[in-house]
């Protein structure tokens, strides 16, 4: 249990800090700036996990257990696998990037906006942290109860519609992961998620578990709330949600559904294979004819969310390394790319292609951004993401040439839409809700956008820096030979 | 004469304190409506019957340190165990915060008549799930529902309280008649009134599936299944608790329902033991029932209170669910359920009170549109009490519920945890439906003026609201503590701890 308090500290200290902002009467801008240095906090202590973390072992670290309710062995019971701690660190990362835009654009009812992202923050590091089920259920659902307000609070014209849609959807899912949970958890007299005991071969367990993630992900065809809440969402919040939230049920995939249940997995592989394929392909071809910026994002979202999927369910090392790799880059660009959506939309009031255009004459340091994310986001050779889908599609291969031709075809679609979407916001002529005064980035705005940017071109410089700090050892990863 | 030949059985005055402070504080507050001027009369009597509930909270605390072993005390009458005690700490909690809610309650007379009957009503609570046979058990439940009849037609200001109260003594009156009527079948086909006598009865003259056991058996829990509110028992529940004051119906919401649900568990598990493949299914159907009911009913409302009325139907059909299980899971489930769910009815109608008494009128969807940005304390209070009402993490709801569908599922009714899945997914767009009209709708014309004037600062409401919420949210982190508490009360029914 050592170094338990590191992740003890990742997961109070939002929660804390989401109760001062709430009860403090701090002025609004006070109150962003609070919530913006525990962040930056947070992802201090995340550099601390990272460098208290022996990334060559394969077991969970960083651990800490307190009992909760003993007499049904649900305890707290918190640690990282390898893989997980770099989805803390991209998830505190875009949380933190989404508080400095709320800040720097300024949200009515402060205090509320902004511990609502503070417990966001918990919630989110808590999925990835949970080690037991009950525990990883409290966690999944303490992020809708933040989302819900955040969308529906300061969301668009259309937000009610959207909340509900997305709270429908979502809740179908976890309460049969509950089902699954209580089943799971009462017949094996324990809820740890370390223990031999935590593997099971039941069906219907793993399907309960499935119905949550391929809701929240999403996968196709369970994606009926996305286009709304993404579109009403506010833009810092959209990007949360497609970058951060989004990787929970990918993770949830990995950790909990492949490595909990290898031969249900096994059994279902080829169906949800199938299902990832086709919003895969589906996702691209709505994305490329989206009318706007937030569109594309979305949809975009759908199909990488199925490539992800796709490495995942390769079950293999190359797969899930590349799906890994992947969860980190992709939400790290839709973050970016959302928020930029909502910068350009303050600008022009639209985030319509046939409103907008020729934003790039006078406006370098927005033109810049932008390329260099879309670049990224095709996943040009050499680019972070390119090293992602290029493994996922090696993993992907083993179980089948064919799964590899359509992740191709899918990744050529992503030229194609993410070229659009860059030519229409930045080239051709001026669009008709483009002011003339229509101003660059500016400083604020590149301070938060640059790091995202900086961090992705690390990334496509060393994509090594996650694939070789994942599994530990790849041949010891627990429960990865009971797949294979 | 009479003295000399009447045996009087030795009386455990500690085992019936909760109780006769209740009564006492009642006594008091009818002489304080007479004999002290009116404008004190608020303040004393709800000074003296929140004293009450708080004293009697105490004595329930140390009767549950004090009675690790249940026995039959004052000739059987009453039973002194740590189950009594628990729910009997329950009921006292319930009642000192809708004390705190009632402090400014709307009442041109008969306040201190209300704060008499609101501590007597508690009073008969507390006998009532200390019963033990099945004298004791109707005279407590007329005892304190007498008290509830007058108390829900006391506001005569109030449109549709005096219909309230009529609908609640009729159909109340019924389900005490029909409940009288199974004891006496009970009686006929046992020749015995106190609850293990039954069961040894059954078990030594082979009564078992005996028509009229079975007939009797099935009255009484038609009987509790009006006090609880349980579908089909439930018609006049909505129209009840719209019409009654507020603060009142939280208490029938919180104190009622646990008292009727706790002692169902009692009278079933001690006095039907051999009955139990009937009463655990007959209890299934009835949780069923109410769930469709009560959720169904309360997606269509638009009136605050009518909403909470259906929900709290619904509430009772997951809270039934552990007693049909029967096992020990689900007495234990049952208890700790009942905790959380009791501060979050009171919380929640205290909200409503408040907001009632800003408004003026009844408060409905649209007109508590903003309260969550006017009255910050107030609409996150209302949050936590649906989300516990969901059954979200972060409040007890959910660990009740986890504990409640875990007993189902242990007896082996995986149908029964599906249904009651598929209820809280229904549960959800009405709970966050108040939540969105409290924050994300604006406020349709109705601002807090409408009663005229800044509202009053209502500090033992919010006071009250929010040792509620503490009690909510508590729940949710200290489970172990808590559930020592009910398995060690469950055991008092011969569950094994």
């Amino acid at each position: 249990m050592a170094n338990g308090w590191l992740t003890d500290t990742l997961i109070l200290l939002p929660l804390g800090g989401a109760i001062f902002v709430a009860l403090a009467p701090l002025p609004r801008l006070a109150a962003g700036l609070v919530a913006l240095v525990v962040s930056l906090f947070e992802i201090a202590f995340w550099g601390g996990a990272l460098s208290a973390f022996d990334f060559s072992s394969s077991q969970v670290q960083l651990q800490d257990r307190v009992t909760w309710f003993g007499e049904l062995g649900i305890s707290y019971h918190v640690g990282f696998a390898g893989f997980a701690l770099w989805l803390v660190g991209m998830s505190t990362i875009v949380m933190t990037a989404a508080i400095a835009y709320a800040v720097w654009v300024g949200r009515d009812h402060a205090r509320a906006y902004f511990a609502s992202m503070l417990l966001l923050t918990t919630a989110l590091v808590g999925v990835f942290a949970a080690q037991d089920y009950l525990l990883f259920y409290v966690f999944w659902e303490a992020m809708l109860i933040p989302l819900y307000v955040l969308v529906g609070v300061w969301g668009g014209p259309g937000r009610l519609r959207a909340t509900l849609m997305f709270f429908i959807y979502t809740m179908a899912g976890s309460l049969l992961m509950l089902a699954s949970i209580i089943v799971l958890g009462i017949s094996h007299h324990s809820f740890d998620m370390t223990t031999p005991s935590s593997i099971d071969n039941s069906d219907w367990i793993f399907l309960g578990f499935i119905a949550a993630f391929v809701v929240k992900a999403p996968i196709f065809p369970f994606h009926g709330w996305l286009p709304d809440a993404y579109r009403e969402a506010p833009a810092e919040i959209a990007g949360v949600l497609s970058g951060a939230v989004s990787k929970a049920a990918a993770y949830g995939f990995l950790y909990v559904a492949i490595l909990h249940f290898p031969g249900p997995t096994r059994d279902f592989r080829t169906p949800i294979l199938v299902l990832a394929a086709i919003g895969l392909i589906y996702g691209s071809l709505l994305a490329f004819r989206a009318p706007d910026v937030r569109g594309v994002v979305a949809y975009s979202s759908l199909a990488q969310l199925g490539l992800i999927t796709f490495g995942l369910f390769a079950t293999n090392v190359a797969g899930f390394n590349g799906a890994v790799l992947q969860m980190v880059n992709h939400g790290l660009i839709s973050a970016a790319m959302f928020m930029l959506a909502g910068l350009v939309e303050l600008r022009t009031g639209t985030g319509r292609f046939d409103r907008l255009g020729g934003m790039a004459r006078g406006r370098p340091a927005l033109a810049t951004v932008l390329m260099t994310l879309g670049i990224i986001a095709l996943a040009v050779p050499g680019s972070g993401a390119f090293a992602g889908e290029f493994l996922i599609l090696t993993g992907v291969f083993t179980s089948g040439w064919g799964w590899s031709v359509v992740g191709a075809i899918a990744i050529v679609l992503a030229a194609m839409y993410m070229l659009r979407l860059i030519s229409a916001v930045l080239h051709r002529s001026k669009g008709s809700a483009v002011p003339e005064g229509a101003r660059d980035l500016r400083l604020p705005e590149l301070g938060l956008l640059l790091p995202l940017v900086a961090l992705l071109i690390f990334l496509s410089a060393w994509p090594a820096a996650i694939t070789d700090h994942t599994f530990g050892q790849t041949d010891a990863t627990p429960g990865l030979e009971r797949v294979r | 004469m009479l003295g000399a030949t009447l045996q009087r059985p030795p009386i455990d005055w500690f085992a019936l304190s909760p109780a006769l402070t209740l009564l006492g504080a009642s006594g008091v507050c009818l002489l304080a409506a007479v004999l002290t001027p009116a404008r004190w009369r608020r303040r004393i009597s709800a000074w003296v019957v929140g004293g009450a509930f708080a004293g009697a909270f105490i004595f329930a605390a140390f009767l549950y340190d004090r009675s690790p072993h249940p026995e039959q005390v004052i000739g059987g009458a009453i039973v002194r165990d740590r189950l009594g005690a628990l729910t009997t700490l329950i009921i006292c909690g319930a009642g000192l915060a809708s004390v705190g809610v009632s402090w400014r309650i709307r009442l041109r007379a008969h306040v201190a008549e209300y704060y008499a009957l609101l501590a007597a009503a508690g009073g008969g609570m507390v006998f009532l799930v200390t019963a033990t046979n099945l004298i004791t058990l109707f005279l407590a439940l007329e005892w304190f529902s007498i008290c509830l009849y007058v108390l829900c037609a006391i506001d005569v200001e109030v449109e549709g309280s005096l219909e309230a109260g009529l609908k609640y003594l009729v159909v109340g009156g019924f389900g005490s008649a029909v409940l009288l009527f199974g004891s006496a079948l009970v009686y006929g086909a046992t020749g015995e009134v106190g609850f293990s006598q039954i069961a040894q009865a059954t078990a030594s003259q082979g009564l078992v599936h005996d028509s009229f056991l079975v007939a009797g058996l099935a009255m009484i829990l038609v009987g509790l299944g009006f006090k609880a509110s349980a579908a089909p028992f439930h018609m006049w529940t909505p129209d009840v608790y719209e019409g009654a004051p507020t603060p009142l119906t939280g208490f029938m919401a919180a104190a009622t329902k646990a008292t009727a649900l706790v002692l169902t568990l009692r009278l079933l598990t001690t006095a039907f033991p051999q009955e139990a493949q009937l009463w655990t299914i007959a209890l299934a159907v009835i949780a069923c029932a109410s769930l469709a009911v009560g959720n169904l009913g309360a997606l269509l409302q638009r009136n605050v209170k009518r909403m909470l009325a259906y929900s709290s139907i619904s509430q009772a059909g997951f809270m039934l669910i552990p007693i049909a299980a029967g096992n020990a899971l689900g007495g234990r489930a049952l208890l700790f359920y009942l905790i959380p769910y009791a501060a979050m009815s009171v919380a929640s109608f205290g909200v409503v009170a408040a907001r009632e008494r800003e408004l003026g009128q009844a408060v409905t969807f649209e007109n508590i549109a903003g309260l969550g940005w006017e009255r910050p304390f107030l609409g996150v209070a209302l949050w936590v009490c649906m989300l516990g009402f969901a059954g979200l993490p972060l409040t007890g709801g959910f660990v009740g519920k986890f504990y409640a569908f875990s007993a189902a599922y242990d007896r082996g009714w995986i149908w029964l945890v599906i249904v009651a899945l598929v209820a809280t997914a229904v549960s959800l767009y009405y709970y966050f439906g108040l939540v969105r009209a409290v924050y994300m709708r604006a406020p349709a014309g109705v601002g807090i003026a409408a009663a005229g004037g800044q509202p009053p600062r209502e500090l033992a409401l919010q006071t009250a609201v929010l040792g509620c919420l503490v009690v909510t949210v508590a729940s949710f982190f200290f489970v172990d503590p808590l559930i020592r508490l009910c398995r060690m009360a469950a055991a008092s029914l011969g569950y094994p701890y």
